[in-house]
């Protein structure tokens, strides 16, 4: 106590082992991987006591009546009947609109159901059927698809990702990984979509993801299959379609046979597709009704407020007004595939796993930009390749998962989700921002492009107390909607340019620049 | 300033940080305060106590006991009633049954109630059930008084030897699952009380006594349950304080500390005094009709004795005793006056009273002998240990006072570690009947196994890497193989028991007994734990005597 000057003077010691936080190496890595995931099991819990969509909303309620109805068609009907319009089944009352893997899965959980609560998916009676027991049965069959699908998916992608030398070697990967295990099982925007709002994007998703896992460890025709059935369960896997394809077919291009190696993929996806779409093969009128489900085109090029380009012009153009559908849908084709097309032809001519990734991200938010029908929780799909990209790009995945959640807060707050929308955007901001984490690593933004950045930022959390707090002018009900989905939109634009160049600066990176300005 | 920064020296210590005792002064001096400017704990310590804030807000929906009508019912009665009211007021079922700080403490909380809405500190309290908002507020007051375990949780990173504590350690105490489980869904104030005796052990621990004894002192003014603590922190500071510098000085002293303590108590209960409450007050605050045991029984020594009663009332029936069984059945849940003991001896507050001394005299004795700055969190947890253990009518949410404090000593050495793996397994299962929802129930185990599984990574990392580091220069033949074994094959067997109680009594007792014998599982529950609360009480009284 008498001297505290003096130890300021000697020379700072390396941290000690006192500064270490307890799961960073030499941490057993199972315990670790163990303590990530039940933590992320946890919050899931956490945010699934908090209400859903349509919680007590006659008549139409929301999307947890539309699962439980599915359950309800699924477990009572013949699978014939699942998409057509019968005595029993109303398909303007929440019909099922995507494809039989998802009606499986319905029909799985459906029987889970009606084995301890039979009235809650009982045909016809169990309409708008609401009870604690009936929510907390209907969480559970989340959570436990999630912890099958998804957190297996995401666990193998992180060894994956370390075994294959795609993320850094050594101490950075060693510190690295417990990081991007975090940030791939947290996703606020997953998490709060899954449990709170109430959908199973986590099957999908984690499919995707076991597809993405499966190309990393070079088991290239399992991934064909988990991404088939990814496809399955909910036709918005499609928007990876082209990262896939492309870097699939650039792979078996370089190899002794490419012919060969195409056919065997193409063979295990026509499988997989064959599997699946068995009861509906019996007739060609069935699956095209089926197939007629998956694409409502009647339903309009946007719905609700979306920050895609459709939507955020129609301030500018009248797209509904001024073009029919049939056009419509040609201009959202092109536009799409002129968006994603860069990226492909570079994953067709140098297929790497780190361009893989920034491929799924560029082709999968072409799609959310400029595809037909898009929902806001689309974004989700995007997310999936950017939280994989973390180690490579933190900053990138910061400002993204920002936006993606900012574009969903009007249907969080019709929701009644913001108490949990707080608590796991300081979260996924505590975890972004943890001790020791991977953060700081990335480019270095100039000033200008930081003061911006700021601004926008507090536009954006101004804007959330604005919508709470003030009511909108009546000539413009949804102006406020309209300014979140127009800051989302540039936002993404701007991502979109960035990873864009980045994917096309792999290239120039790895084969001393050949040609460079495609962008 | 007179803290003993190394104390008398001629102790052992099984510490791992400390295996190196040959540091000259310089090094003692330097490190600590070297690595404090290198890197600070408190960032670390703040992100900790910000992610539990998270937890929190999300547990804002869960169940609520009736401890929270309680809460919710103290904020009218002092805000609206003067204060002299408090404890005389029955327009409620729910009375004052804390000290008037606490009381002061809802008063606090209920300033910026009307902002919020307006009947939450309207009188009567409405019957109704509460409203988002109101529920709101009550919640996030808890949140916000946890602040205060925040703030001793920052002053207690350092220890008393101006070392660095774990982070890990600091880390255990802020995402303790009982203390979440038990503030944020069953609804008390812990975090806060905790704070206050954390605060306390920090100021003793840093030698600054006269402190440590007035928040000790403010602390008994606001939980009473404390007052087993209290013997202790009299010996310790009547000896560590006023002893050993001449009589004069010491008196001097003597005299300070206690024009100190009892400032503290006359701003506490002066004003019950002058309206002449006191008797009033002491009813509320010591309602010994309750009872030895709380309806549901709390993991310590009397369940054991209520046990062997049974047992043995079983075993004189069957040999052809006329054995009376008593009516106030501990079963039923509600405990009178009577003996409720068929064959052993009825135990009064008075026996209780004198077994916790007794308990805890080896402690004293140590505490007078030879008093210590760096053991007094050892020492106070144990004080508590031996209230819960043997005190009257204890809850089970009382095992919170000693495991929190032994969080910040549980990385001092390998057996602490394995002790407190154990003792905090224990202690939060011990806790799982206070939330019988569904809807709770995957929420406090997985709280309960995150934290196991923390402490496994942690503990593990860390005496691995602290081996490793001294590997060099200490050769210690038994580091490797304590690192392969975590914790030996008994506790690890006892921890795995707990599993099998909780699958008995979650699906199997339904098939077996269908719906009879409702309490068999909580009684079950409450004997396994008493083993593992009988385990920790004897390794610490066994640590103490041998190490302290």
């Amino acid at each position: 106590m008498a001297k505290p000057k003096k130890p300021r003077t000697t020379a700072p010691d390396p941290p000690t082992g006192d500064a270490r936080l307890p799961w960073h190496p030499p941490a057993p890595p199972v315990a670790t991987g163990l303590l990530i995931s039940l933590a992320a099991l946890l919050v899931r819990v956490l945010i699934s006591v908090g209400p859903y969509s349509g919680q007590g909303v006659a008549p139409k309620f929301g999307d947890y009546e539309a699962q439980r109805h599915w359950m309800e068609l699924t477990l009572h009907l013949p699978s014939s009947d699942w998409y057509r319009n019968t005595s029993d089944n109303d398909l303007a009352y929440w019909g099922l609109d995507y494809p039989p893997l998802s009606a499986y899965q319905s029909r799985l959980h459906g029987l889970l159901l009606n084995s301890s609560l039979p009235d809650a998916v009982a045909l016809r009676s169990s309409r708008g059927f609401e009870s604690p027991e009936s929510k907390l049965l209907m969480r559970w069959t989340v959570l436990s698809s999630d912890l099958v699908v998804f957190f297996p998916a995401a666990l193998w992608f992180v060894w994956a990702y370390f075994k294959h030398g795609v993320g850094g070697t050594g101490e950075e990967g060693a510190a690295g990984w417990t990081w991007l295990l975090a940030i791939c099982l947290i996703n606020p925007c997953l998490v709060l979509i899954d449990h709170g709002h109430f959908q199973y994007n986590c099957i999908s998703l984690g499919l995707t993801l076991g597809a993405i896992a499966g190309v990393f460890s070079r088991h290239e025709l399992v991934a064909a299959a988990l991404f088939s059935l990814s496809i399955n369960h909910k036709q918005m896997s499609l928007y990876f379609a082209p990262a896939f394809f492309g870097h699939l077919l650039g792979k078996c291009m370089k190899r002794k046979y490419p012919i060969v190696e195409v056919m065997k993929l193409g063979f295990v996806v026509l499988g997989t597709f064959a599997l699946v779409w068995w009861p509906f093969f019996h007739s060609y009128e069935a699956a095209m009704q089926v197939i007629s489900r998956l694409a409502p085109f009647e339903r309009g090029i946007y719905e609700d407020y979306v920050a895609n380009f459709w939507c955020s012009t129609s301030v500018l153009i009248k797209w509904k007004r001024l073009f029919a559908i049939k056009p419509l849908k040609l201009m959202s084709l092109s536009a799409t595939i002129l968006a994603f097309l860069p990226s492909f032809v570079q994953q067709v001519r140098s297929p790497s796993n780190i361009g893989f990734l920034y491929s799924l991200l560029n082709s999968s938010i072409s799609f959310y930009l400029f595809s037909y029908q898009v929902h806001e929780k689309s974004i989700l799909l995007p997310l999936l390749p950017a939280s994989l990209l973390v180690l490579e790009e933190p900053q990138l995945y910061g400002w993204f998962m920002y936006f993606a959640l900012f574009s969903m807060y009007p249907l969080i707050c019709r929701d009644q989700l913001l108490l949990q929308y707080i608590a796991i955007l300081g979260l996924y901001g505590l975890i972004y921002y943890s001790p020791g984490g991977s953060y700081k690593k990335g480019v270095n933004i100039p000033s200008g492009a930081k003061a911006v950045m700021s601004l926008t930022l507090l536009c954006s959390l101004l804007l959330q107390i604005i919508y709470l707090r003030i009511e909108p002018p009546k000539r413009w009900p949804f102006l406020f909607d309209a300014l979140i989905m127009f800051i989302c939109f540039s936002q993404f634009v701007i991502l979109t340019l960035y990873s864009n160049y980045k994917q096309w600066m792999l290239d120039s990176h790895s084969r001393s620049i050949r040609r460079k300005k495609d962008v | 300033m007179g803290y003993d920064v190394r104390g008398p020296s001629g102790t052992t210590r099984c510490d791992h940080r400390n295996a190196t005792p040959l540091k000259s002064d310089h090094q003692i001096y330097s490190s600590p305060m070297a690595a404090a400017a290198t890197t600070s704990p408190a960032p670390a310590v703040v992100w900790v106590f910000a992610a539990a804030t998270c937890i929190k807000l999300l547990l804002v929906p869960t169940y609520r006991s009736t401890d929270f009508d309680v809460h919710r019912y103290w904020l009218s009665p002092t805000h609206a009633l003067p204060a002299r009211r408090g404890y005389t007021d029955a327009s409620s079922q729910w009375t004052l049954d804390y000290p008037p700080f606490f009381a002061y403490f809802s008063r606090l909380l209920a300033l910026p109630a009307p902002l919020v809405d307006a009947s939450l500190v309207s009188l009567p309290v409405p019957d109704a059930p509460p409203s988002f908002a109101y529920l709101l507020y009550l919640r996030l007051t808890v949140a916000f008084s946890d602040l205060l375990l925040l703030v001793s949780v920052l002053l207690l990173a350092t220890d008393a030897h101006r070392k660095r504590r774990p982070f890990l350690a600091l880390a255990l105490v802020l995402w303790s699952p009982a203390l979440l489980a038990v503030d944020h869904i069953h609804f008390q104030y812990n975090g806060f009380l905790m704070g206050l005796m954390l605060l306390s052990l920090h100021f003793l621990e840093q030698g600054r006594d006269l402190a440590g004894g007035v928040v000790f002192a403010a602390l008994l003014c606001s939980k009473h349950l404390f007052l087993v603590a209290a013997p202790l922190c009299f010996v310790y500071l009547f000896r560590h304080y006023c002893c050993g510098r001449g009589l004069v000085r010491g008196l001097g002293r003597l005299v300070l500390m206690g024009a100190g303590v009892a400032a503290v108590f006359a701003a506490a209960f002066a004003p019950f005094l002058y309206y002449g409450q006191m008797q009033q007050l002491f009813n509320r605050l010591f309602p010994f009709g309750r009872g030895l045991c709380h309806a549901y029984w709390a993991p310590n020594f009397w369940v054991f004795y209520i046990t062997l009663d049974k047992i043995l009332a079983f075993l004189l029936r069957r040999l052809g005793f006329n054995i009376q069984i008593p009516e106030a059945s501990f079963t039923g849940g509600l405990v009178g006056d009577s003996s409720p003991f068929a064959v052993l001896p009825k135990v009064t507050p008075i026996t209780t009273f004198l077994l916790v001394i007794l308990a805890m005299s080896p402690c004293l004795m140590k505490a007078f002998s030879n008093p210590q700055p760096r053991h007094i969190i050892r020492w106070v947890s144990y004080a508590t240990t031996c209230g819960f253990m043997f005190g009257w009518h204890v809850h089970e949410k009382a095992s919170l006072h000693f495991t929190i404090p032994l969080a910040l000593i549980a990385m001092d050495s390998w057996e602490d570690a394995k002790h407190y793996f154990v003792l905090s397994i224990v202690s939060c299962y011990s806790l799982f009947p206070l939330l019988f929802e569904n809807q709770e129930y995957p929420i406090k185990v997985l709280l309960l196994l995150t934290y196991a599984t923390l402490m496994w990574v942690g503990f593990s990392s860390h005496f691995a890497a602290n081996s490793a580091q001294e590997g060099k220069n200490v050769n210690e033949p038994g580091s490797i193989s304590k690192k392969n074994s975590f914790v030996g094959w008994i506790s690890c067997s006892y921890l795995l028991g707990i599993l099998a109680i909780e699958l008995w009594s979650q699906v199997f007792h339904h098939y077996v007994f269908g719906n009879r014998f409702p309490f068999l599982p909580l009684m079950m529950a409450s004997i396994y734990s008493g083993v593992g609360m009988m385990y920790s009480w004897m390794w610490q009284l066994a640590w103490i005597a041998r190490h302290t």
